[in-house]
């Protein structure tokens, strides 16, 4: 059935795939692993070990901002799927033709736009000499200017911020695949809004609610700008951790091994999401 | 909760005040930024100096405009050199999956599909240091092996246009097979029944059929490269595309120059993902 | 002291912006019968049964079930349920937890719950079916399932939104018998909205036939098919032969008149509107006309003409031969006697036709 010419045409296609797979992705995490084990012992000299992981796990600074940045994460997924729910089933269920579109687009446009500069508009908005803070002293609420930047609020505000849109957008287009007349069918047999929402409504959104939620931890924890810009400088970040090692301190193997335990998270959460929705990557992400 | 299904004014009400506020929240950050671009002040927060165009067109300090802030206008270049450079690779690379994934059945695939996917979950620094650390390690060896310098491997723009391509192909990837796999077979056939060869059937059938996909792709990719952050930031060597640049900017204290720049991006970059939109939903 | 009916529409109309649906339509369904809703799409039979549901809100008129108004009750506080047309069976949950759905909603206990799902389903012919996933049913076990989904809430009427449309041919006719058995078996009213005839004609006890938001007539089949009120209901229901003729001479119900033909016709219609000179539209069914080989063998004498067969048109029971009169040109269909005496009929065939007054029905034109 194959002919050499399709065979042919099979390898040219594999080609770049593997070419890209392997040395872009593969090979680079194998050499960051590697890294990770060596401990240096002299110029341009080490030998293999655990002993950047024990650094982790002995100095409490860094396991405790490990701690912190992947429980702020959870935490911004659960906030931003509980306020983009809604947002998501309003376009989806409640508006039709003009109306949904221009919604939809409306959510779209903060999403296409650097997050440096959605980051930058909440430090106009948040900073001492910001917008809210001359607006309370306007309407006399202070006497004085506030700070609402650099404290977890802030971070919390522009991580939500930043990702809520890869929340809505899966879930607007997994509701729209549900159907009103299941909806409608909950109602007739004499369901409540609560009922319809847990039994038939939630359990049909669960894969949207599942790639929305991953994405968004992924971005969490992965985040640089938003804790740096609006957490301030002691904002204690494990990503900002990363970049200490890397570029300050040009400790790469404490920042390589930083690194991998920052992968082992994300890879452990999206797993662990995907086992218990029942779900497999290839459908959640290759939608 | 379906307009079919009756509510009350109240609850209806109270819902139709989220949205709005939710609208609010999405909008404020980015109205913000636009506004004081035209600040006549400089510092972009109140109070209200007067407007101005200073920001985009001064040509005196302290108003240096954007056009006229050399730094700025550099790392523009910079940014659109490796956004080009991405979203070819990506392109030219997403089709080539598209075709395989959809059109070959082989030993391993849904293996491969599943690491072509994993970029999405991994976290950009990850990308980056790792990138990073792996170039390092092959430049070091080769230059101990032959004694010559491997610029090319060091942090610079081609580790840049690497590490934002390594992600980036996924997503065309995506866009592209998700439009292959619409593409009736038959029609492909039918060229071949009327004596076409092989790959001129796809050059005049099937390729002209996946075009919308294909400058969708593209566009979504040089917005994506423009717009990458975390994976550049451990990358970039001397020459600093446009968000590394305004990071730097930003961390010495920001001048209304930064928001007429972001006003720039949201424009063009708002006006781009509706391009990309329209030739995602071309149905022809 | 007389049962209130189950379910009373009382000059119930509903308008879209500028558009109404449902135009004061008034009707009453006695407790346990079957009574169906047909007509053409879009003549608002959805809207009349969505508003039953509580999915829509009359604009006025009032809605009772079992004597008690249902105006301004949501969905899942009404006594009814609802077939819906694509069935609406919830693919996240397996066919006990569908069937279970509603008596979860009212609290009941679980045990309880499994075993009047366990029952039901054995109603319906579906016993042990608990545990399967609603996409490993056939198309009409799926049907059966959503109307046990209904029938364990016990409902005082039971809407059914054309649920035999998705079927195919074959599966439809045999899932007729079957709807109009479980409602026997259930003895619960059913109110059936459709625009296949066959459907309305064979399952109902009573027929409301619905154009343009009115209800052109309520009858029993057998009065929908034999003796139809309107031109539309006519026309719509059963195959009929339709003519334009005008009235030429009048004598108590026996009419005279000339179709646009030119040919000659006599008809027999009581309480007749009609006057002489006015236009009627006659609609004459198939099966009523007569059809011989040779003049003499016809019995009746009235009406007959002489044929050219200009098709056949094969169709087991129901064959029908259409016609072309040799002095007006005028065509018609005329259905196939079942003893197959006419089997070797070929174009071109002269035959000869005759029909009694009586099977013919006339109505005038409107406004003429």
């Amino acid at each position: 059935m194959s002919s050499d010419a399709s065979r042919l045409g099979f390898y040219l296609l594999i080609a770049p795939l593997l070419l890209w797979l392997v040395v872009l992705i593969l090979l680079p995490h194998i050499g960051l692993f590697a890294v990770s084990i060596s401990e240096k012992t002299g110029v341009r000299e080490y030998e293999i070990g655990f002993g950047n992981y024990a650094a982790f796990f002995t100095e409490p600074l860094y396991w405790r901002t490990f701690a912190r940045t992947a429980i702020m994460s959870i935490l911004a997924t659960v906030l931003t799927l509980l306020l983009g729910f809604p947002i998501a089933y309003y376009i989806a269920k409640l508006t039709r033709g003009r109306t949904k579109t221009t919604l939809f687009l409306m959510c779209m446009i903060p999403f296409w736009v650097s997050e440096l500069v959605r980051t930058y508009g909440w430090m106009i908005l948040l900073r001492e000499t910001g917008v809210f803070s001359n607006a309370l002293q306007y309407i006399g609420l202070t006497t004085g200017p506030i700070e609402f930047l650099y404290n977890d609020a802030a971070i919390m505000v522009g991580l939500v911020y930043t990702s809520i849109l890869f929340m809505v957008v899966p879930l607007v287009t997994t509701l729209d695949s549900l159907d009103d007349s299941l909806i409608e069918a909950g109602y007739d047999l004499g369901g409540t809004s609560f009922s319809v929402m847990r039994e038939i409504v939630i359990p049909h959104a669960m894969p949207g609610i599942v790639s929305g939620c991953i994405v968004v931890f992924m971005l969490s924890l992965g985040n640089y700008l938003t804790p740096i810009l609006l957490g301030g400088k002691d904002s204690l970040w494990f990503t900002g951790m990363i970049y200490t090692q890397f570029i300050t301190r040009f400790n790469w193997e404490l920042g390589s091994a930083f690194g991998f335990l920052l992968l082992a998270l994300s890879s452990l959460v999206v797993f662990v999401g995907l086992k218990l929705s029942r779900q497999s990557l290839t459908e959640t992400m290759g939608r | 909760m379906i307009p079919t299904v009756p509510r009350s004014r109240f609850s209806i009400w109270c819902y139709r005040a989220y949205v709005i506020t939710f609208f609010v929240y999405l909008a404020l950050p980015l109205t913000v930024v636009c506004i004081f671009a035209f600040n006549n002040s400089v510092f972009p927060s109140l109070p209200w100096e007067g407007f101005t165009l200073a920001w985009f067109f001064g040509t005196e300090a302290p108003f240096i405009g954007v056009f006229n802030e050399r730094s700025i206008m550099r790392a523009i270049g910079t940014s659109a050199f490796v956004a080009v450079w991405v979203a070819g690779l990506a392109v030219a690379v997403g089709t080539c999956n598209a075709f395989l994934f959809v059109r070959h059945e082989f030993r391993g695939k849904s293996l491969l599909y599943m690491l072509m996917l994993l970029p999405l979950i991994i976290p950009g620094v990850i990308l980056g240091i790792s990138i990073l650390v792996f170039s390092s390690a092959v430049a070091n060896t080769l230059e101990d092996a032959t004694g010559l310098w491997f610029d090319g491997l060091r942090p610079g723009l081609i580790l840049v246009i690497l590490g934002q391509f390594s992600f980036i192909a996924t997503f065309a990837t995506l866009v592209i097979s998700a439009r292959l796999q619409k593409f009736d077979p038959s029609l492909e056939e039918a060229a071949l029944n009327l004596g076409a060869s092989q790959w001129g059937a796809i050059r005049q059938i099937t390729l002209p059929f996946l075009f919308p996909a294909i400058i969708a792709s593209a566009i979504v990719s040089v917005l994506m490269s423009f717009e990458n952050f975390n994976t550049t930031l451990m990358l970039v060597g001397s020459e600093s595309p446009l968000t590394i640049t305004m990071f730097d900017k930003l961390k010495q204290g920001s001048t209304p120059v930064l928001n007429a720049v972001s006003l720039l991006l949201i424009i063009v970059s708002a006006a781009i993902g509706l391009i990309s939109l329209l030739f995602q939903n071309a149905k022809r | 002291m007389t049962v209130s009916p189950d379910l009373v529409c009382r000059d119930l109309v509903k308008d879209f912006d500028s558009f109404r649906a449902v135009d004061h339509v008034t009707f009453e369904v006695p407790q346990g019968s079957f009574f169906s809703i047909l007509g053409p799409s879009g003549c608002g039979k959805t809207t009349l049964l969505r508003m039953i549901a509580g999915f829509q809100s009359p604009s006025s008129g009032d809605l009772l079930i079992k004597g008690r108004s249902m105006l301004g009750v949501p969905p899942n506080k009404r006594p009814v349920s609802m077939v819906f047309q694509h069935l609406a069976l919830f693919p996240t949950m397996n066919i006990g937890d569908n069937v279970g759905f509603g008596l979860r909603q009212r609290g009941v206990a679980r045990s309880e719950i499994k075993a009047r799902v366990t029952q039901v389903l054995e109603r319906v012919g579906l016993p042990g079916f608990s545990e399967r996933r609603v996409e490993q049913l056939s198309g009409g076990q799926k049907q059966r399932v959503a109307i046990a989904r209904c029938m364990v809430l016990e409902p005082d009427v039971l809407l059914l939104d054309e649920p035999l449309g998705a079927l195919d041919l074959k599966l439809r006719e045999h899932m007729k018998i079957e709807l109009k058995a479980l409602q026997s078996e259930f003895n619960t009213t059913f109110v059936y909205i459709t625009h296949d005839q066959s459907e309305a004609l064979v399952m109902s006890d009573k027929v409301a036939v619905m154009n343009h938001g009115r209800f052109e007539q309520i009858g029993t089949p057998h009065e929908i098919y034999y003796d139809p009120k309107t031109a539309f209901v006519a026309g719509f229901v059963g195959d009929a032969n339709r003519f334009d003729a005008k009235v030429s001479a009048k004598s108590g119900s026996a009419l005279s008149m000339v179709t646009e033909a030119g040919t000659q016709i006599e008809v027999e219609t009581d309480a007749s509107n009609l006057s002489v000179g006015q236009g009627a539209e006659v609609f004459l069914r198939p099966e009523a006309i007569e059809l011989a080989k040779a003049q003499a063998d016809l019995t009746v004498k009235t009406n007959t003409s002489v044929g050219v067969v200009t098709s056949v048109f094969f169709n087991g029971a129901n064959s029908m031969v259409s016609l072309k009169d040799a002095k007006a040109g005028m065509s018609f269909n005329v259905a196939l006697p079942q003893t197959g005496a006419f089997a070797d009929l070929q174009p071109g065939d002269e035959v000869y036709t005759s029909w009694h007054p009586a099977k013919a029905r006339c109505y005038a034109h409107d406004g003429a």
